[in-house]
């Protein structure tokens, strides 16, 4: 079966016109990566999603183009963007898949971000050019098996000795765990019932005693790397751990930065099913008319169209905030909320309309429906953060 | 080796358009802009030779209102060194009269080469290189697919209707860059940050006259569904019939 796309070359969805709002590199940017998705992603993405492996031949020139940690400083080999632009990187990267846009999510915003807010200095030189070039590749272990929602519970322990650290515990649903050279940790490094105890820690992967194995059977990110990892007694020096990190405050920072990154990705996602449902309806007879011509078909565009609208505004201002250094993690979950749930809307309703076609891997739309039904759980579930922007607005916490 | 890429901003064919109420231009309700296809692989043939050299400098001219400016960052952002911005109202559909501006910014210059796409890809005429050229006093080289320099000389090879011919030149000349040369590199990040910090200079176009004008523009006549006249041998008479005294080709 071929796989690979034929679809015309993606012109984004900009109704209301958006583009006037975005300054002159941030458009750049955004056209830079669009066609880089088109030359380069798009023509495996089906393939690589088939057959359940990420496609690693992809990231010397993610690296080169300047993906991966793009709104960090230039000192460190990143490309100093502001937080549009880079938010407009993860909405292209996720127009073509969101297990794509998540191995470029978790390399800046959880691997090298930490290493950037957290790390010594001598940290920061080390690992974030190596990780802004793809020489390293990073993943990011906060959730375990019993502990997802509620991270603070975690039972991975990081025991201080002499000369070092002793890391013991076991992570999972760790994007990018089995291709990662380098892991951050989060381990409590005192009481088990203890959150501000716990530090991040950089943990190369070939250190002994540390292991991470595939989790099979994903009907989901299919072309994403998604792992357990064991920790068993893996000794460290005591320069592994992030000096400035402490309690669960430090990797949920991570989190908002990551998050911040989903919300701009949900609407290429969205964008991404509306292009094909609008070219498909254009181009499909039915009743001697394209399907366009009926009254249901333009419902269901119209719908979705006015959606990925209010979304691209809403999510602009985030990143206006998120420039000027006011935006709230609150801000980021009702974002994060809203364009998921819109996206995995527009996905449903775009494979509905492809028809028996929708259910193809040819077409995008259910290899997006099927993704997005894990960046509605991950990075804080759809209800989690109902939870947070409710409590933000009652004072009252429900969780 | 110093070198001039003349670039032009056009309309990005991938967009739907449609003809203004004057009837004679494109509306401009949700049209965008973009480099020129054959331009960018022009500026690509251009940061290839300085890369190649080991050294020299790219410098992209383009003429037009200020909106072409943002073009100009696209190729400065690709690697060129420098811009030249010859500010127009408007870009004439007279190619000598944008050919009369170029060449009176370009005539001092010192360029080694002076690059061209083959043509823009909006008007397809394909004729402000040559003029350029004329007007310099520079040979030309149209079309090219293939192009070595060296030792002051150029070689370039042009694919012609079923036979591809190879011309040699003395530097500097006006070339024109077809497709399959080289495909465009994509701007990197650091280079569309590095790009804000790159000179572009911005004088006043000297057009020369224009002498012609667009009249009338119009969309070619939607396409009407295919015809089944039969099947099999059968149906070759009418076939032949119908491609004589209906269609007119045979």
């Amino acid at each position: 079966m071929a796989t690979g796309t034929v679809a015309p070359q993606f012109t984004g969805v900009d109704f209301l016109d958006f583009d006037s709002l975005l300054g002159e590199e941030e458009r750049a940017v955004r056209d830079t990566v669009r066609a880089w998705v088109d030359e380069h992603l798009m023509p495996v993405i089906g393939q690589a999603y088939i057959d359940g492996k990420f496609p690693r031949q992809l990231i010397p020139g993610m690296a080169e183009l300047g993906l991966l940690g793009a709104n960090l400083p230039e000192e460190y080999g990143c490309a100093g963007l502001n937080n549009v632009a880079y938010g407009l990187i993860m909405q292209e990267l996720e127009r073509g898949d969101s297990g794509i846009r998540s191995f470029a999510s978790v390399q800046g915003a959880l691997v090298m971000y930490p290493i950037y807010a957290f790390g010594s200095d001598e940290q920061k030189q080390k690992w974030l050019p190596l990780l802004a070039s793809g020489q390293e590749i990073g993943c990011f272990g906060l959730t375990e098996p019993d502990f997802g929602s509620n991270p603070g519970g975690m039972i991975t322990t990081a025991r201080e000795t002499a000369d070092g650290w002793v890391l013991n515990g076991t992570k999972m649903w760790i994007t990018n765990g089995s291709q990662a050279t380098v892991s951050i940790i989060w381990a409590k490094t005192g009481d088990i019932a203890e959150t501000k105890s716990i530090r991040g820690f950089i943990v190369p992967t070939d250190t002994k005693g540390y292991s991470a194995r595939d989790q099979k059977g994903k009907l989901s990110l299919r072309a994403s790397d998604t792992s357990e990892i064991h920790l068993q007694d893996v000794h460290l020096p005591k320069d592994a751990v992030l000096p400035r990190s402490g309690g669960i405050k430090s990797p949920l920072m991570c989190l908002t930065q990551a998050r911040y990154g989903i919300a701009w990705g949900a609407i290429g996602a969205a964008m991404a099913c509306y292009d094909e449902a609008l070219r498909y309806a254009g181009n499909r007879v039915m009743f001697d008319r394209p399907i366009a011509q009926t009254q249901i078909q333009q419902v269901r565009l119209v719908d979705m169209l006015t959606e990925i609208t209010k979304a691209q505004f809403m999510t602009l201002q985030l990143g206006r905030l998120k420039d000027a250094g006011t935006m709230t993690p609150e801000q980021v979950s009702i974002c994060k909320r809203n364009n998921v749930d819109m996206a995995t809307d527009c996905a449903r309703e775009a494979r509905r309309l492809l028809g028996a076609n929708g259910i193809l891997i040819e077409y995008h739309s259910m290899r997006h429906m099927a993704n997005l039904e894990s960046v509605y759980t991950y990075e804080g579930t759809h209800d989690m953060h109902s939870l947070i922007v409710g409590q933000a607005i009652t004072g009252l916490a429900a969780f | 080796m110093k070198i001039a890429v003349c670039i032009k901003r056009v309309p990005d064919t991938e967009l739907r358009f449609s003809i203004g109420s004057d009837g004679k231009s494109l509306d401009q309700a949700g049209l965008k802009y973009d480099l020129s296809d054959f331009d960018g692989y022009a500026v690509e043939v251009a940061l290839r030779l300085v890369e190649q050299a080991g050294g020299g400098e790219v410098a992209v001219v383009c003429l037009g209102p200020d909106a072409v400016q943002e073009t100009m960052r696209k190729a400065i952002s690709m690697g060129a060194d420098r811009g030249i911005h010859l500010r127009a109202d408007t870009i004439p559909f007279d190619g000598l009269s944008v050919a009369h501006a170029l060449a009176a910014e370009l005539k001092d210059g010192g360029y080694d080469l002076v690059l061209f796409g083959r043509m823009a890809t909006d008007s397809a005429a394909g004729v402000v290189g040559p003029m350029t050229a004329q007007l310099l006093g520079l040979p030309c080289v149209t079309a090219i697919s293939h192009l070595d320099i060296a030792d002051g000389r150029g070689t370039a090879r042009r694919e012609l209707e079923g036979v591809a011919e190879v011309t040699t030149f003395p530097l500097p000349a006006v070339l024109t860059i077809d497709e399959g040369i080289a495909r465009a590199r994509l701007p990197s990040l650091k280079g569309i940050m590095a790009a804000k910090k790159k000179p572009i200079e911005t004088r006043e176009a000297h057009l020369g006259e224009v002498r012609l004008t667009v009249e009338s523009m119009a969309l070619p006549p939607e396409r009407t569904g295919g015809r089944i006249i039969g099947e099999g041998p059968d149906a070759v008479p009418e076939l032949i019939r119908l491609l004589q005294t209906e269609a007119k080709v045979l």
